[in-house]
């Protein structure tokens, strides 16, 4: 944000603290041809604005980029005040509203400039820590395209944001034990991609999502939804389980919450056995 | 001053309009909608440059209005129609399934003349400061107005956005408080004092123009003209205007009864028979 403002600072405005304001603005900004970005934390950008993005932006349908920083657990030492784990489920029941929540930097920033390029309502969620910039930086991004990071026969990996880096991790300590695990990455819980899902899932038979989201309204609801419906599989959840955050490091969170490669496996070994 | 007495049967007919849609599906909130007629009448009629004909979105090169006080549907409604943004005989699905004319406005249903949703209290000012910014970066000079009501003041998102526009010098904005002094559960003295608005309004930086006669055409045209005056002096502008809920209709008058309840059949003869006919009802 910082050098966007010096580039055009005609064009960025700093609403202070007060994100019900910024929401409205940004819904009358649209007014006229803009595409505002809006930017602040997750928890701010969503359940403190809920009823202005429903009514100011989503119902009247606005073209305004809900941009989300700080999401999730590995914000960190601020706690549970601050580490919101709802919004997934929030945002993606909103009619009209497209729910991305992109892996690394260079995910992100291809998300970044690809959702400008979509009219209607996005909400682009994205994390704190430094975590590795694993995929291309010529990226073409897509919105609601899923992407298939390693094909595999065992069982389907799905996961989104952070945890789309530990699933590949899972994935290579799987392989040790000959376990040849399909891992698609999951920008966008909505519109969801149900074609390569259900491609994949009919060839492996069961599969583990993962994300940094309650498991209650995220990415595997959305999964197990579409599944039930179209071709009823066994599935296991790596997510937050009915429960707040807290102060910690983000590893150390990631441990305690149960969203590490090891959650990963287990799950992994767990459905695997379901199949039958 | 123009002679502005066709306008004052409008003002007639409007109110008529109000009164039938309530009554013809028993719900909606003619009080408040009695008391903004001459508002609406005003803006439409003779503030607004606007292009009724050929709505868009954008509104570009004309002057736009944001209702944030939704619940007033009936009026904005029926002045929209009565401008030619649609036809004057669709009032009559008003909160039927599958009207345009929901409710609350909402752009959902593409009702022409209908730029945002409002309904749930508090979000207008804010959408018409960003369309109002929208205006300044387009190097188009025309105003963007905006209604709330007195009692929505309560809602604390209308303070993030008077604070917003003072320190940003929102120019361009006139807003405008029905300032009618009661709510849904009562006075609005007795609910939620809002205290001393004048002052307040000033402290947060906005020009303030004060309206006694909110229900007088001549005096509501009056005040705009006045902001309009104000436009590009580096404050946004806010016009309290004292109205009387339930204006014209003698028994919906000095109660907040009628706030958000219908006439039954006997109660809109009442009604109709205080408001002469005046340019055909829808």
């Amino acid at each position: 944000m910082d050098a966007f403002q010096k580039a055009h600072p005609e064009r960025f405005f700093q609403i202070g603290i007060a994100e019900a304001n910024m929401m409205g603005i940004a819904a009358g900004l649209t007014i006229g041809g803009k595409i505002p970005y809006t930017g602040t934390f997750a928890n701010f950008s969503t359940g403190r604005v809920y009823d202005q993005i429903r009514q100011s932006i989503a119902y009247s349908h606005k073209n305004v980029k809900i941009c989300a920083s700080h999401a999730g657990l590995t914000l960190g030492e601020d706690g549970a005040t601050h580490q919101i784990l709802e919004d997934i489920g929030l945002m993606k029941m909103l009619p009209s509203m497209v729910v991305i929540n992109p892996c690394d930097y260079n995910q992100t920033k291809a998300a970044t400039i690809a959702i400008s390029k979509h009219d209607g309502p996005v909400y682009l969620r994205f994390g704190r820590p430094a975590v590795p910039n694993f995929t291309p930086a010529d990226q073409n991004f897509e919105i609601g395209k899923a992407v298939m990071l390693n094909e595999g026969t065992d069982v389907t990996i799905i996961a989104t944001g952070h945890l789309v880096w530990k699933a590949i991790e899972a994935g290579e300590q799987l392989a040790a034990k000959g376990i040849n695990a399909e891992i698609i990455n999951i920008h966008t819980i909505k519109p969801l991609d149900a074609k390569a899902i259900l491609k994949s899932v009919g060839k492996t038979k069961c599969v583990v999502t993962a994300e940094e989201h309650q498991m209650n309204g995220g990415l595997g609801d959305s999964v197990a939804q579409l599944l039930s419906r179209e071709m009823p599989t066994p599935q296991e959840f790596v997510a937050v389980n009915d429960s707040f955050g807290e102060s910690g490091t983000p590893d150390e969170l990631m441990v305690k919450y149960g969203l590490d490669t090891v959650n990963i496996i287990a799950a992994v070994e767990k459905v695997i056995a379901r199949k039958k | 001053m123009q002679n502005t007495d066709s306008l004052k049967t409008l003002c007639t007919q409007v109110r008529r309009d109000i009164v039938r849609m309530v009554h013809a599906v028993s719900s909606g909130h003619p009080g408040g909608s009695l008391g903004c007629v001459e508002y609406f009448v005003a803006l439409y009629k003779v503030i607004m440059k606007h292009d009724p004909a050929n709505f868009s979105m954008d509104g570009k090169n004309e002057d736009l209005f944001f209702l944030s006080n939704g619940h007033i549907s009936p009026v904005f409604y029926s002045v929209l129609a009565r401008s030619g943004y649609f036809a004057v005989d669709e009032l009559k699905t008003f909160r039927k399934l599958n009207s345009r004319l929901q409710g609350h406005p909402t752009t959902h249903e593409g009702l022409p003349g209908i730029r945002v949703a409002s309904g749930s209290l508090g979000q207008g000012m804010s959408v018409a400061i960003g369309a109002a910014l929208s205006k300044k970066l387009n190097k188009d000079e025309r105003i963007v107005y905006s209604l709330h009501g007195d009692g929505e003041l309560q809602e604390g998102q209308i303070w993030e956005a008077a604070m917003y526009a003072a320190g940003n010098k929102v120019d361009n904005l006139i807003s405008t408080v029905d300032y009618n002094g009661r709510q849904i559960d009562g006075d609005v003295e007795n609910v939620l004092p809002l205290g001393n608005l004048k002052s307040k309004f000033e402290a947060f930086g906005w020009h303030v123009l004060e309206n006694h006669q909110g229900n007088d055409l001549d005096k509501v045209i009056g005040s705009l003209n006045e902001a309009k005056t104000l436009v590009g002096k580096g404050k946004p502008i806010m016009i309290l205007m004292k109205t009387d809920m339930g204006m014209g209709v003698d028994y919906m008058m000095g109660t907040h009864k009628w706030h958000g309840s219908a006439p039954n059949d006997e109660q809109l003869n009442l009604a109709l028979d205080q408001l002469l006919v005046t340019e055909g009802d829808y």
